[in-house]
């Protein structure tokens, strides 16, 4: 067990958390201004196969000529703007039409598989559409030197830097900006945001949207970076898993990405451990230890950032804390016996994870007030 | 003279089905305050958010300084002067006093970057402590909403309209949340800001408040204006009559009470509430036939809380509920309800009513179960209706049939047929909390009637209420209810406005003191 190992599976867990955290900020900017998102899952999916079909046909109908880059924007262009459409569907169907916001996403949902799986069945499929690539790996100078770290987070492709970017922004312009006062107060009282002049609707309808272009970029990674092509059903429920993600985080960007990124481990274990060539058990001790450590940074993170309004207790923290480094010291120091864990079981541990975040850990998480509810101008 | 700084001239306002605003002419002067004074429904708030842009006017004109405008929406009453304080406080609890202050028009440093840009909440601080050190109006802008108490709450709502520059403000409802000490705060608050050349319209239904500090008083009744006068021209009794239309009875009549043996026994009572917190702390109450014991306090000391732990509603953590000699501390609710007590609770849409349901089914609710409404397991048609039509006759509810459903009916309706429900069992207690919250003058009167009734037949009443008016006019003796304690027990006869104002703030007597 050498650093080699920690710093590789580490640094795949960022990737595997990019998608996760994408479609968690695109629920976070819907619920934030009081708009329940189910329907990430579908964005995302759409998103993923507008990203193939737009670098795909812009790359056949520019005869090849231009760079591959180029068929790759305009990929992820025509991912935002495919899930940007839907998520503008969402909008108009619960905040116009007043409909159940659950029925809306599920509606949304559904409409996306039936769209992709069609697309699939009736052309890429049967063409043999071959992918034009992934976007290639930017290792940025200097900083990716810096021993451990350099390797974990600046040695990545495009989206997934923009992905950390994002996430910053987000958190800024939600806690610090004049925007993130009113797409907050509409979440919360939108009654309140409407008597001093703001418009409520016009708000939800914007934030939803932009919430899908959020998926989109968030599916275009699956394809663009990820896979190189487009599957059917190629989300395998990360839009669920971002929902988790984002209620976990406690609808803030950088809790989002904190929980999105134990996701992204569980995931990247399971990816890791397929390969064969380290001690199994170790391992997930090792892993389980890391992410009990990562989870109580997580919350003290939180704890800092609201002060006074966070009940949980510091004490429990410290004993997340304390465990989770009693498991990696147990990892490195004791003898473990090899075991072989099925391949099918690994892949199943994000899912896992999920559930027991879900069940077990998230407390009471507290959403904005008015979630859910159509505004009605008196 | 100049013209005044709001008029209102021909403003109807119909919503489907009801005209709530019919014809009214008004006029603010500058420097002004100016009672808008109506029962419940009579079109005071309705009228307001139309001025205030929230509701747009089907028909009149709406003039300041004399000129004609055109209010579509907040943002242009806000631009042109005018601030509202809604009953219901427009205040995010979760974020900050500075927060809530700039919503909607925010402060910010550096670059500009539009709505991107860094707010400013340092500067929002600095920009309000003025008005906190001239008209008394402090804030905390770094505290949450949510941790403020609700005279705190209300002066951040009064700082929020001044923050955005109004020299009108309407305060629609202010002193319903406060106590007399408070309340007292916030008239001195408004002569302040008078002096300063602001003007208030100042909503209201309570009458000795509008003649102790209005300048004038427009009195509003079925969305029409029944007159408008001064306090040195009108009396308490004249303004009720414009108010109802008819000559009403404000003092209760009622006969010196004769209190027999105690039927409630509450020792030592202690209830937390959902949120785990302990919200009545060590509560000791004595209920006696043929007494109305009032318990008076500001909303949310735990007045609540007791009185479900004394129905079966919430879980007595410690202590002990004794009905005539009988333990019923934890029994479930229909047990306690066959104990012989009535509840007529704070909230009649949630608890008291199932609004669905029609009114004969209502009337049942309690008793569904048992003859004459079930026999072998099935209702009885026949008793239903004929109970429901002799409650609605004996209990004057207005209804046009039994099988109107309950949320069709007016408030004060409603809580006739609570009050009926309640009532028409043989009972040995009365719990009634908040009995008449929100209702007109006409059901408040018929109700108050109906508690001493009872009262005179030997039932013993628990009358909670945070309206002291309804206390002192109701209650034989007067317990004063402070953060989920007991603070005082006293006769009616030794109790003032004064005295219970200061115990409900929390200002505990010394026994010494006279």
């Amino acid at each position: 067990m050498d650093t080699v190992f920690f710093v590789g599976i580490l640094g795949l867990a960022l990737v595997k958390a990019t998608p996760i955290a994408f479609g968690a900020m695109s629920g976070l900017m819907c619920e934030r201004s009081g708009v329940i998102n189910i329907a990430i899952e579908g964005m995302m999916l759409m998103g993923a196969m507008m990203a193939f079909l737009g670098s795909v046909l812009f790359d056949d109908l520019t005869g090849g000529n231009m760079p591959q880059a180029a068929s790759l924007v305009v990929g992820l262009l025509a991912a935002m703007l495919g899930a940007g459409l839907i998520a503008l569907l969402h909008a108009v169907l619960s905040i116009h039409y007043k409909v159940d916001q659950i029925i809306s996403g599920t509606v949304i949902n559904l409409l996306a598989i039936g769209i992709t799986n069609f697309t699939a069945n009736a052309y890429i499929d049967p063409n043999g559409i071959a992918g034009v690539g992934v976007f290639p790996v930017i290792t940025i100078p200097i900083l990716s030197k810096i021993p451990f770290i350099g390797p974990i987070f600046f040695d990545h492709a495009p989206l997934v830097y923009l992905m950390l970017i994002m996430v910053a922004l987000l958190q800024y312009a939600l806690f610090k900006t004049p925007w993130g006062l009113r797409t907050r107060a509409v979440g919360e009282h939108p009654r309140a945001a409407d008597t001093v002049g703001i418009n409520v609707n016009r708000r939800r309808y914007i934030n939803v949207t932009l919430g899908g272009l959020l998926a989109g970029l968030g599916g275009a990674f699956l394809v663009l970076e990820s896979v190189g092509r487009f599957q059917k059903l190629m989300t395998t429920g990360r839009g669920f898993i971002a929902l988790a993600a984002m209620i976990f985080g406690k609808w803030t960007s950088v809790g989002a990405l904190g929980s999105a990124y134990l996701f992204g481990l569980s995931e990247a274990l399971g990816v890791r451990l397929q390969l064969g060539d380290v001690n199994e058990l170790q391992a997930l001790a090792l892993l389980i230890g890391l992410g009990l450590a990562l989870l109580a940074l997580v919350f003290a993170g939180l704890k800092l950032l609201r002060r006074g309004t966070d009940k949980r207790p510091t004490r429990a923290i410290g004993i997340v804390a304390i465990a989770g480094l009693a498991l990696i010291g147990a990892a490195l120091f004791i003898n473990w016996p090899p075991v072989e864990i099925p391949i099918q079981f690994l892949g199943l541990l994000p899912y896992v994870v999920t559930i027991l975040v879900l069940a077990g850990f998230v407390g009471r998480a507290i959403p904005p007030a008015a979630i859910g509810k159509p505004y009605e101008k008196a | 003279m100049s013209d005044p700084v709001l008029r209102l001239a021909g403003v109807s306002k119909r919503f489907p089905g009801v005209l709530a605003n019919d014809n009214v002419d008004f006029e603010l002067a500058k420097g002004e305050i100016h009672a808008l004074l109506g029962e419940n429904g009579a079109g005071k708030t309705t009228l307001m958010n139309v001025v205030y842009g929230l509701y747009k006017h089907d028909e009149g004109q709406i003039f300041i300084n004399g000129q004609e405008v055109e209010i579509h929406d907040p943002n242009d009453a806000l631009a042109q002067g005018i601030g509202m304080v809604h009953q219901h406080f427009m205040l995010v609890p979760v974020m900050t006093v500075a927060e809530n202050l700039m919503l909607g028009h925010e402060t910010t440093r550096g670059p500009r970057l539009g709505s991107l840009s860094d707010l400013d909440d340092k500067k929002v601080a600095e920009d309000v402590k003025e008005l906190g050190e001239v008209h008394g109006l402090a804030v905390n802008p770094g505290a949450l909403v949510q941790d403020l108490s609700v005279g705190a709450q209300q002066r951040v709502e009064i700082v929020k309209a001044l923050y955005r520059g109004a020299d009108v403000l309407i305060l629609d409802e202010p002193t319903a949340v406060l106590t007399p000490q408070e309340a007292e705060e916030l008239f001195r608050v408004m002569h302040s800001l008078i002096a300063e050349g602001k003007s208030i319209i100042f909503i209201t239904h309570k009458l000795k408040e509008v003649l102790e500090i209005a300048d004038r008083i427009t009195v509003l009744r079925d969305g029409k204006v029944a007159g408008t006068t001064t306090p040195s021209e009108t009396s308490e009794s004249e303004l009720a009559a414009m108010m109802v239309g008819r000559d009403v009875i404000l003092q209760v009549e009622k006969k010196p009470a004769h209190p027999g043996e105690p039927v409630m026994k509450i020792q030592d009572l202690q209830v937390r509430d959902q949120r785990e917190q302990m919200v009545v702390r060590g509560v000791s109450l004595e209920v006696r036939a043929g007494e109305i014991l009032g318990v008076a306090g500001v909303q949310g000391n735990g007045q609540r809380q007791l009185v479900e732990a004394i129905t079966g509603l919430a879980h007595v953590e410690d202590g002990h509920v004794f009905v005539d000699g009988k333990e019923i501390t934890n029994l479930k609710p229909r047990a306690i309800t066959e104990t012989g007590i009535a509840h007529v609770p704070e909230d009649r849409h949630k608890h008291g009513l199932v609004l669905a349901y029609p009114l004969d089914e209502n009337l049942m609710l309690q008793t569904y179960y048992m003859p004459p409404f079930s026999k072998r397991t099935f209702i009885q048609p026949k008793a239903v209706k004929e109970n429901a039509e002799r409650l609605i006759k004996e209990y004057d509810v207005r209804t046009p049939s039994i099988t109107t459903h309950a949320g069709s009916l007016s408030g004060g309706n409603q809580q006739k047929v609570i009050v009926a429900r309640e009532l028409s069992r043989d009972i040995r207690l009365l719990i009634a909390n908040q009995p008449t919250r929100g209702l007109d003058v006409g059901s408040i009167e018929y109700i108050h009637r109906r508690i001493v009734e009872k009262r005179d037949e030997g039932v013993g009443v628990l009358l909670v209420s945070s309206e002291l008016d309804e206390i002192l006019g109701l209650a034989d003796r007067i317990a004063v209810m402070f953060a989920g304690e007991i603070l005082a027990v006293m006769p009616a006869s030794e109790a003032t406005k004064e005295r219970l104002g200061l115990l409900m703030a929390g200002v505990q007597e010394t026994p010494a003191a006279d």
